[in-house]
């Protein structure tokens, strides 16, 4: 289907459409000083004219001198929150006469629309995708939400101060997943959509409201607004044989230096779109006839997580912090097939003491061959190895 | 679930502001609950009616901060099979141990008209510094959710789901956006133990550690930041770090090395 056209005006009558079919929409927001992801009611909910600034540990927002809706890049939420929600109850068990009887939880079809999913997110998802139904083990409660989505991407006209999805092939441009694709433009008198139709879901949906079919000329401006983003990305990362120097950087002296900065708080993980793993908790009641088993998301950052009999496998900063870089940008090739990192520097700018990814791996990189790299004489709470 | 009798629970009060015993009395709909699966043998706040021990579990508040009560914890642990300290005071000495980095006979000699009725001891310490303590409940006050953990995991056997991880996690999961990174408000999160829910952060205030230090908190880090990004002096840092949990080891060498620099 060629490319179509929706003015702003139009966007009303688009989420209306959404919600007859029966759809919740999250969408971007302004909260609390940050653009997160939450119900969605009417088009001036969205972040009219609002920007981010981000940069390591920091995040503010700034007016624009436009009205764009989507002219932010990300904010500290992702779309893992509703896909792979952090909290959720596995089942319920019942004391009974002759043991017990076990209550599944009930799968959810929340039936999201998300609102502005961006091409680096669409990556997370599709890596998510993999990671939860894909191989044997599936986890139905990520298909239920996943199925039922229906995802309206937005194309990134204005890339951020810590974004990097340009050096990770995943953006700023979507490609696929999407059931409609939208690049938005602030023309002197008119502020409007081009239209991108990815499936039969989207192609019906289009029908219901007022658009026409973009010209050549709307096309390529549009063209051209994700083209400079792709030139704006504030961070890159060279992937060039990653894995390998990764892999043969296990005693680099550099992760000591790492481990004195940061503060194994888990804050990295709990925003990385692609980060998946979770807890179990088990809870009885007072009365001892009830129990349920929670899941909620969790972090390799804490020391429970690799906890197996006899102590814990990572006990220090370092051992935590290599893991969780060295899994995110070379063993998750080796185990789904692509880097586990989509270049959205979520993990930089929410990153307390604004520890870099990037700048981490092309330390190690450029300094491989080197050994005994100095590290600061700072004092030590307590020795972490 | 059946029991041949009741365990017995008692509640005991150190130097303490009774804060955290109220949490267990805040447990409005739990409490009948509570009352059903175990005897209430002591706890002076509910009801005066006291039942001779042994007690299979008390639960201790407050901190150890006079030669009498040193004796007392002693008889306290001979009377209990299982001892749980609950709150800032019973694990870290409290606010009250902020005279630990002072001299305590001057304050005495400065506030009382007869210092010499005053027998007190030189520091405020944690139970643990004088007997054996079966489990630690943190936070100032503590948590009634964690409490009612605790008490469930106790009668069924199990482990408490109480994790020493950071205060971020709970905030990352609650999905509050971080103080610190948008607005630029301390905040001691990453380096406090969850507990409390991130209470702090979603009221849009920076935590104050009042659930004392996670499992590896890396003060030196966060503090730093503080300085070079937050504008924090050494004195900004040497009060955030010496409240509740002043004298929790990592939060007091901390604010020591931040004492000796201003
Ligand atoms: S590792 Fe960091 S930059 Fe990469 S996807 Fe995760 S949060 Fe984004
Ligand atoms: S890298 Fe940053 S966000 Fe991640 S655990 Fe370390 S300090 Fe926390
Ligand atoms: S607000 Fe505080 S507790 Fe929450 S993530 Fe930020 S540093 Fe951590
Ligand atoms: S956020 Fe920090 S100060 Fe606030 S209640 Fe929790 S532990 Fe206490």
């Amino acid at each position: 289907m060629p490319v179509q056209l929706l003015d702003w005006e139009a966007l009303e009558e688009f989420f209306t459409a959404l919600k007859r079919r029966g759809f919740t929409l999250i969408g971007p927001q302004l909260q609390d000083g940050a653009i997160v992801y939450d119900q969605l009611e009417k088009p001036e909910d969205l972040p009219l004219g609002w920007q981010d600034v981000q940069d390591k540990g920091s995040y503010r927002l700034h007016q624009r001198d436009d009205e764009a809706a989507f002219g932010y890049v990300v904010g500290p939420h992702s779309w893992k929150r509703f896909l792979h929600p952090p909290s959720l109850r596995l089942w319920r068990a019942k004391r009974s006469e002759s043991g017990f009887d076990l209550q599944e939880e009930a799968l959810k079809d929340p039936k999201y629309a998300f609102i502005g999913v961006r091409a680096c997110e669409l990556s997370a998802i599709e890596i998510q995708n993999k990671v939860f139904l894909g191989g044997s083990y599936t986890d139905p409660h990520y298909r239920a939400r996943r199925q039922g989505a229906f995802i309206v991407a937005v194309n990134c006209t204005q890339a951020g101060g810590n974004c990097f999805c340009a050096s990770m092939g995943t953006g700023p441009k979507v490609e696929t997943g999407f059931d409609l694709a939208l690049t938005e433009v602030l023309a002197p008198s008119r502020h409007y959509f081009t239209v991108e139709v990815g499936s039969e879901q989207g192609a019906e949906l289009l029908k219901e409201i007022p658009h026409q079919e973009a010209s050549q000329q709307e096309i390529a401006t549009a063209q051209q607004l994700v083209a400079t983003a792709a030139g704006q990305m504030g961070r890159e990362l060279d992937n060039s044989g990653l894995k390998e120097i990764l892999y043969a950087s296990y005693d680099h002296p550099r992760w000591d230096e790492i481990a004195e900065r940061c503060l194994s708080c888990g804050n990295c993980t709990m925003v990385c779109p692609t980060c998946f793993c979770t807890t179990v908790e088990d809870v009885t009641d007072l009365s001892g006839q009830e129990a349920e088993r929670l899941r909620h998301w969790d972090s390799c950052f804490s020391i429970d997580f690799s906890y197996i009999h006899g102590g814990s496998v990572r006990a220090s900063g370092k051992a935590r912090y290599r893991q969780w870089l060295t899994h995110k940008l070379a063993s998750w090739i080796d185990q789904f097939g692509s880097s586990g990192c989509v270049g959205c520097g979520r993990c930089i700018t929410w990153c307390p003491v604004g520890i870099d990814i990037t700048a981490e791996a092309t330390a190690i990189r450029n300094s491989q061959a080197v050994t005994g790299v100095k590290t600061k004489g700072t004092r030590h709470v307590q020795a972490d190895h | 679930m059946t029991r041949a009798r009741k365990p017995k629970l008692a509640v005991w009060k150190f130097a303490s502001c009774d804060g955290c015993q109220l949490s267990l009395l805040d447990c409005e709909d739990e409490l009948l609950a509570i009352a059903g699966e175990v005897e209430i043998a002591n706890f002076l706040e509910a009801s005066r009616a006291v039942v001779k021990g042994p007690y299979d579990l008390s639960l201790v508040e407050g901190s150890i901060t006079t030669p009498h009560d040193a004796k007392r914890i002693q008889q306290v642990r001979r009377a209990s099979k299982t001892l749980v300290t609950i709150g800032a005071c019973a694990t870290a000495g409290g606010i009250q141990a902020l005279r630990n980095f002072k001299d305590v006979q001057e304050f005495v000699s400065v506030v009382y008209a007869q210092p010499k009725y005053i027998d007190s001891l030189a520091k405020s310490t944690p139970i643990a510094d004088h007997v054996f303590v079966d489990f630690e409940l943190r936070g100032c006050p503590i948590s009634k959710q964690q409490l009612l953990e605790v008490l469930s995991a106790f009668l069924y056997g199990r482990k408490p789901n109480t994790p020493a991880s950071s205060v971020c996690l709970e905030c990352k999961r609650r999905g509050t956006t971080c103080v610190m990174v948008a607005q630029g408000t301390a905040c001691l999160g990453p380096v406090t133990q969850a507990g409390c829910g991130a209470l702090c952060p979603a009221y849009n205030r920076g935590c104050y550690g009042c659930f004392g230090p996670m499992e590896t908190p890396n003060t030196v880090s966060l503090a730093a930041w503080w300085q070079t990004e937050l504008d924090a002096s050494d004195l900004d840092l040497l009060r955030a770090l010496r409240t509740f949990n002043a004298y929790a080891g990592p939060f007091r060498k901390e604010s020591e090395a931040h004492d000796r620099k201003q």
